[in-house]
């Protein structure tokens, strides 16, 4: 019987927690905006996000497969990864633009750096910024939800004047009854899916407070006050971008200061870009920028250690 | 006083594991036939065995002298005769052993008288009795308790701590010696603040045992200089330097100790011995354990004699349920694995684990995925994925610079890591590394 048992060094017990669980609770979490995504977008919404869910999880498998690395599908990271691509792209694109969408983000952008952990920019907006740099008109081709889609602008386009267009109320822009990404119209429902994760502990406070709260603070101040803020907030990719895409483990910072200062700096780029910048919408160049600034910020916020005395200089 | 209960920064929450041992009252376990006593079980130098092959023992006779300062005696748990004195295992590493048959009569050694009052002794007087009954911390570590209590001069000590935290999943020994001997404790603690000459202690219980609290704080409601204090439940709480900033919002230098801030803690069982080396004058010769797990048919807290065999233990808990996968000596945080039942119990024996095949197993390591929990749940503010990492490559300096011998082994950032990572077994690997290289430059 003795050497039948295990020897390991301690702790001896580990949490139920696994990269799976907390990938199907990002899925839990997507689902009421995947939802509305369905019924607002009907069939168009169905096709893209199947064919880049399904782009995503091939490539990645055909990836692993080719390299013989151990295939790591069922951990559903690409699921969440084609699903967030396609929740940035817009409901009139053709088909393949979520194919080269998606293969591109688990390809490139995951895989190529080393998988899961490694990528140090979030896989699903390189891809966005690459289609968008490509294709930028089939990219911003924005249609109103429901059965006869016609060509519309999106919230923000109209508030920087840059479209026709009135504003649409603050209760369809809540709902996502709006035109915009086939994921990041319903503020409400991305919200709820983002208390989620907060509940389910699978992202902190940080990031996405200070994320948005920086974006709200400067569109009061610097973007005519309370009415252009509420817009700036709820419509666009805020939502989808704070909760879901900022908080990226692998290309966000670990340390808690660290985490606050990427949230803000993410929010004073997102709202520069929208107020000063060249386009409507800065939610994605922002994060993707600091992704590539998370590992400076991490190196300086290295926290104090509990007990730590001052160094005498 | 403050109601909410007192905590620190990071932590963890494993499940608790304790309701089949928490209600059960502290039984006595029955006298083995043979004990095995090693002449180190302490932290510090071991001891000399003073008794030969063939002499006749008793309870509480000292068998085993200590040398040095930081060191402890050892006595004899049963009365009957020496057998054999040789190198056996131990449950921490392996030490000379004295290998007494019982005789079963229980004789008391002449010896063991009660040392009366403690006001009517010195606070050098109270040291050294201390210091014969061969009292070490029965939390786990095993350091020898006098000498926690001979601070140098220059460290002044206003506070003493108990620590009733019993923080460690499965492990109930503490709560119910809080709950069945209050008194005994009470009593410890008074002779530790006298010793160290302090006129404030504070006894810490985590608040997921209430009925301990009440206990504890109905026995010390006629003291003015003890307060009892609940400490949120959550790991490690039970840790020294967590549990002295739960109550005294104080910080431990890195590096330092208690005294540094001028606080010295005790665990509940150690201040339950040092009363009852006053009153009875019996020294350290059982301690309560709780012998529980997935692994074991019938858990239990019993009072075991130091030496007895974890063997003859298990079988009085009714054995092994099934064939067991793991046998821990103390909790499953800190606690340390067994290669063999045959060991026998020791000072710091604060528990018997037994985990099935199944709870044993500890799934193969993912990829980090960089998710920060270990990060955020680390005590000491450390970043166990990048320590980790480095120490993986054999880059353990580098290691050292994200400060990695702050790491107090907890093995929160283990438990948490939803990839599986052995990050402290690879952190300790470091540790290693740094403190060999240091002592060869
Ligand atoms: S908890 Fe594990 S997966 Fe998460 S950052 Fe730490 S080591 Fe990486
Ligand atoms: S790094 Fe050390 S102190 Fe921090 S959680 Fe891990 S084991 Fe505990």
């Amino acid at each position: 019987m003795e050497n039948m048992l295990y020897g390991s060094s301690s702790p001896h017990i580990r949490s139920k927690e696994t990269i799976s669980k907390i990938m199907i609770d990002v899925l839990i979490a997507l689902l009421p905006a995947t939802l509305a995504s369905i019924y607002y977008f009907r069939f168009n919404a169905i096709k893209l996000i199947g064919i880049s869910i399904l782009t995503a999880v091939l490539t990645e498998w055909a990836l692993q497969k080719f390299m013989n690395k151990p295939i790591t599908i069922n951990d559903f990271s690409a699921v969440v990864t084609g699903l967030l691509l396609a929740f940035n792209i817009p409901a009139s694109a053709p088909w393949w633009i979520p194919v080269i969408g998606s293969a591109f983000a688990i390809a490139i952008v995951k895989q190529a750096f080393g998988g899961l952990g490694n990528n140090f920019i979030n896989p699903a907006l390189a891809a966005r910024a690459m289609l968008l740099a490509s294709w930028p008109v089939l990219m911003t081709n924005w249609v109103t939800p429901g059965a006869d889609a016609v060509s519309t602008a999106t919230p923000l386009a109209i508030l920087k004047g840059e479209a026709e267009g009135t504003l649409p109320s603050i209760t369809n822009v809540l709902m996502g009854n709006i035109g915009g990404s086939l994921g990041e119209t319903s503020a409400l429902l991305l919200i709820i899916g983002g208390l989620y994760l907060l509940y389910r502990g699978v992202i902190t406070w940080k990031i996405p407070v200070s994320y948005i709260g920086t974006v709200m603070i400067m569109t009061l101040l610097l973007d005519g006050g309370f009415t252009n803020m509420t817009y700036h907030t709820l419509s666009g990719g805020l939502m989808l971008g704070a909760f879901y895409m900022a908080t990226d483990y692998s290309s966000s910072p670990v340390t808690s200061k660290g985490q606050i200062i990427f949230g803000v700096g993410c929010g004073i780029l997102t709202a520069i870009i929208r107020i000063y910048g060249g386009y409507p919408e800065g939610v994605s160049y922002s994060i993707l920028l600091m992704n590539v600034a998370s590992p400076l910020i991490d190196k300086y916020t290295s926290p104090k250690v509990f007990g730590e005395v001052k160094k005498v200089a | 006083m403050n109601l909410q209960s007192q905590t620190f920064k990071g932590g963890i929450h494993p499940p608790h594991f304790k309701k089949s041992t928490e209600n059960l009252t502290i039984e006595r376990a029955k006298t083995p036939d043979m004990v095995y006593i090693p002449m180190q079980q302490h932290i510090g130098a071991p001891c000399e065995a003073i008794v030969k092959v063939g002499d006749s023992v008793k309870i509480g006779q000292k068998v085993g002298e200590a040398k040095a300062f930081v060191s402890a005696p050892i006595h004899s748990s049963v009365s009957g005769k020496v057998k054999k004195i040789q190198k056996l295992d131990t449950p921490t590493g392996n030490a000379t052993t004295i290998i007494i048959e019982s005789d079963g009569k229980n004789e008391i050694h002449e010896s063991v008288v009660s040392k009366g009052k403690i006001d009517d002794l010195t606070k050098e007087e109270i040291v050294e009795v201390i210091k014969e009954a061969g009292i070490t911390g029965l939390g786990g570590a095993g350091f020898p308790t006098h000498v926690k209590l001979s601070p140098p001069p220059e460290k002044k000590v206003d506070t003493v701590i108990l620590n009733g935290a019993e923080c460690e999943p499965y492990l109930t020994a503490d709560h119910r010696l809080m709950v069945e001997q209050p008194e005994m404790i009470i009593k410890g603690l008074k002779a530790i603040m006298k010793a160290v000459e302090v006129t404030k202690g504070f006894i810490g219980i985590e608040d997921n045992k209430p009925d301990a609290i009440k206990v504890m704080m109905e026995a010390s409601k006629n003291e003015k200089n003890i307060q009892v204090v609940p400490v949120k439940t959550k790991y490690p709480q039970g840790d020294e330097k967590r549990l002295i900033n739960s109550i005294t919002k104080r910080e431990v230098p890195n590096g330092g100790l208690p005294m540094d801030v001028g606080v010295v803690v005790n665990n509940v069982g150690t201040a339950h011995a040092i009363g009852n080396a006053f009153e009875t004058g019996m020294p350290l010769v059982e301690r309560v354990a709780t012998i529980t797990g997935s692994g074991i048919n019938n858990p239990r807290n019993l009072i075991i004699k130091i030496g007895t065999p974890f063997k003859d233990i298990i079988d009085e808990c009714g054995g092994f349920k099934d064939n067991p996968g793991k046998i821990i000596m103390g909790g499953p945080m800190m606690g340390i694995a067994q290669h063999s039942i045959e060991v026998p119990t020791i000072k710091g024996t604060s528990g018997i684990l037994v985990l099935d095949k199944e709870e044993a197993k500890i799934p193969d390591p993912d990829p980090c995925i960089r998710c920060a929990k270990c990060v955020d749940i680390c005590p000491v503010n450390l970043q166990p994925l990048f320590i980790s990492k480095l120490s993986l490559k054999r880059m353990y300096e580098e290691a050292g610079s994200y400060n990695a011998l702050s790491c107090i082994e907890c093995g929160s950032c283990s438990f948490v890591c939803p990839s599986k990572r052995p990050l402290l077994q690879s952190i300790r690997v470091a540790k290693r590394e740094i403190l060999s290289n240091r002592k060869k430059s």
